[in-house]
């Protein structure tokens, strides 16, 4: 049996704005159906690799170098015309902020609908009735009623609903969520999480969610990819990720997040000393400067991902000394 | 129901505005040096003290200022808004006969300013930091600063005087009693060239808001999410760009009515136009103050009505001010 391809490939992705590097050669892949996080702090480049791969990066920022594979095509180069035929059908995008994602000015049930009649044909009214059906779906309660209403007549968890029915509208194989339950309530963010998990296997969608939330992926992802100023430190499917991180980041990012979702802590979370723009000139490994292991070696040339077990990449020379018993637990 | 309810309340609240209009416009008019008879008397060269004095006293002139305006605003309540004393007619009738002039010019400088300044808005920001914007801009800013009554004279001199394309003023061809059609085109012919003149500096205006209004637009999230829908980018320009650029443009655009009222006093005088501006000239010099304190009064009004459509327009544009 022939193995089936990746629904998404980024090969050496490279992002930046002119004279400022963001994305700094990623490779990532996704398989049909399979729910991907990619996970880091504010400004490690997440979003613009998110961005980038529907090639709708913010004015000045531009993919720099490498491919984004999708069903045979390299996005990065595609003719505009052609990439629209793949925007809404073969990949959908969610927005982080449901408030600013919606055109104030339009119907919501017209923004679904705009979706469906770009890339079906199908009459209007059809195309009416198909968005009352996913609007049901995606758990809008009165669809029909809600149709011709806009966007200031809705809750933001509501809206984030909207926006699921405007992607999922066409069955795209990929979706792409940047931070979607960011900007919700916090008793929001688990039901919409579920919703798109949900839609997920219904559709046999794959998605990739961008995130900084450690239990949403773990709780609602099959593997996790770590991102590091503008690069990917490691690569792991779920279970043994979270049972034992092996990069010096990784470690410090779980220890300085809750466990099993409880927001009320008796003991203090342990930060991650520093901040990311330390990496600024560093040759070598970017988080060095704020490693707790960093040698010498570390700071020469950046470690390269490598095989650390089954469908697991990491990206430090320092691995072995990482994986002994808790060192960043006994560093304070 | 909704629209006598937001009738009713404009009314009500326009009343004292109006009175305060009146008010200062009567003092402000009755401070200027001279009265009617002093420029009729001007007028006809000669006049002895004591008819001047049995005109004045005819014209209920020599009464105290507060009388004359209690006299006035008495008058106003019953549509009497007085005579004037220049063209010996009722002011209202007076004004009636001007106002279609002034309304069609006014009405036709503004819809071309308002469509052409969207669309050259539109284009600069498409086209933001390269040469069509950079040219565009330059443009704006000549039509922005330079004066309505030069515009009028240097159209008037390149288009008419030099390519004879149209008339150089007046609304019609004086004595040729056209009918149907042959008038509305000679209508037509004669209103270009005011109309460009009065609309230059409002495309400007109208140009800069849109271009400003839309490059704000297209940063928001909406745009980004109308094109990962695979949106034709022309049609993400007008549903998505422009339907929410329109609304700040429409509202500033109804301010600036006003404004063209007061372009239009000078266009129409530039273009011997036989409007309401022409009508304000002459009775500024002839002292006429009942006519005066009449077209200030209907200007207010239309300034009132005005903002009360374009109030409507908004909230038919933008959904949020609806509910």
């Amino acid at each position: 049996m022939i193995p089936k391809p990746p629904v998404l490939e980024l090969l050496k992705l490279e992002v930046g704005f002119p004279g400022a590097p963001i994305v700094k050669g990623i490779d990532l892949k996704i398989e049909e159906g399979e729910k991907v996080a990619l996970v880091g702090e504010s400004g490690c480049g997440k979003s613009l690799t998110a961005f980038s791969i529907l090639r709708l990066l913010p004015q000045a920022a531009r993919i720099t170098g490498g491919q984004v594979i999708f069903d045979g095509h390299d996005l990065a180069t595609l003719p505009a015309h052609e990439l629209r035929r793949i925007r809404g059908k073969g990949i959908a995008l969610i927005l982080q902020e449901p408030m600013t994602s919606l055109n104030p000015v339009l119907p919501i049930g017209l923004q679904v609908a705009e979706n469906i009649l770009q890339h079906e044909k199908l009459s209007r009214r059809a195309a009416k009735e198909r968005v009352i059906e996913l609007l049901d779906l995606v758990g809008i309660p009165n669809p029909r009623e809600r149709y011709t209403m806009y966007p200031h007549n809705f809750s933001g968890g509501m809206r984030q609903r909207v926006m699921i029915a405007m992607a999922i509208a066409c069955n795209p194989r990929l979706l792409i969520a940047d931070e979607p339950t960011t900007a919700l309530d916090v008793t929001i963010q688990a039901q919409v999480m579920d919703l798109l998990e949900d839609l997920c296997s219904k559709l046999s969608m794959a998605m990739l969610l961008i995130t900084h939330d450690l239990g949403a992926v773990a709780q609602w992802t099959d593997r996790v990819a770590v991102m590091y100023a503008g690069r990917i430190v490691e690569t792991a499917p779920i279970a043994p990720f979270f049972a034992g991180p092996q990069h010096p980041y990784s470690q410090g990012l779980m220890n300085s997040s809750v466990d099993d979702g409880w927001h009320y802590s008796s003991h203090r979370l342990t930060e991650i000393t520093g901040n990311v723009h330390s990496a600024l000139g560093e040759r070598g490994c970017a988080f060095a400067p704020r490693c707790p292991l960093a040698a010498p070696g570390c700071r020469e040339t950046p470690p390269p991902l490598e095989l650390a077990g089954p469908d697991w990449h990491v990206a430090c020379y320092r691995r072995a000394e990482a994986m002994a018993p808790s060192p960043v637990a006994a560093s304070h | 129901m909704g629209l006598l309810r937001t009738i009713r309340r404009t009314a009500l609240q326009a009343l004292p505005t109006m009175f305060g209009i009146v008010l200062i416009a009567f003092i402000l008019l009755h401070l200027m040096p001279g009265d009617a008879v002093d420029a009729i008397s001007g007028m006809s060269g000669s006049s002895s003290q004591e008819t001047m004095e049995e005109m004045r006293a005819a014209y209920g002139l020599n009464d105290s200022l507060p009388v004359q305006f209690i006299r006035y605003v008495a008058g106003v309540f019953t549509l009497n808004f007085g005579m004037s004393i220049n063209y010996s007619a009722p002011v209202l009738d007076v004004i009636m006969e001007r106002l279609p002039a002034t309304l069609t010019l006014m009405f036709t400088a503004f819809v071309l300013a308002l469509s052409s300044g969207i669309v050259i808005g539109w284009a600069m920001a498409v086209f933001a930091g390269r040469w069509v914007d950079r040219l565009l801009t330059a443009g704006s800013l000549l039509l922005y600063s330079a004066p309505n009554f030069w515009v009028g004279l240097m159209i008037i001199v390149y288009f008419s005087a030099k390519l004879q394309l149209f008339p150089a003023g007046g609304a019609e061809t004086i004595g040729a009693d056209l009918q149907g059609w042959a008038w509305f085109t000679d209508r037509l012919h004669h209103l270009v060239l005011p109309s460009c003149a009065l609309a230059a500096f409002f495309v400007a205006i109208y140009a800069r808001l849109t271009r400003a209004a839309m490059l704000e637009v297209l940063r928001q999230d909406y745009i980004r999410t109308a094109h990962s829908k695979g949106l034709h980018p022309m049609l993400i320009q007008f549903r998505h760009g422009l339907r929410n650029a329109l609304i700040p443009v429409t509202t500033v655009a109804g301010l600036h009515l006003g404004n063209m009222l007061g372009g239009a006093v000078v266009v129409e005088t530039v273009f011997n136009w036989p409007g309401l501006g022409r009508l304000t000239m002459n009775a500024l010099a002839a002292r006429d103050t009942q006519v005066l304190l009449g077209i200030l009064l209907l200007s207010s009004i239309a300034v009132i009505v005005t903002n009360v459509l374009i109030d409507w327009l908004v909230s038919w544009l933008d959904p949020r001010i609806r509910s």
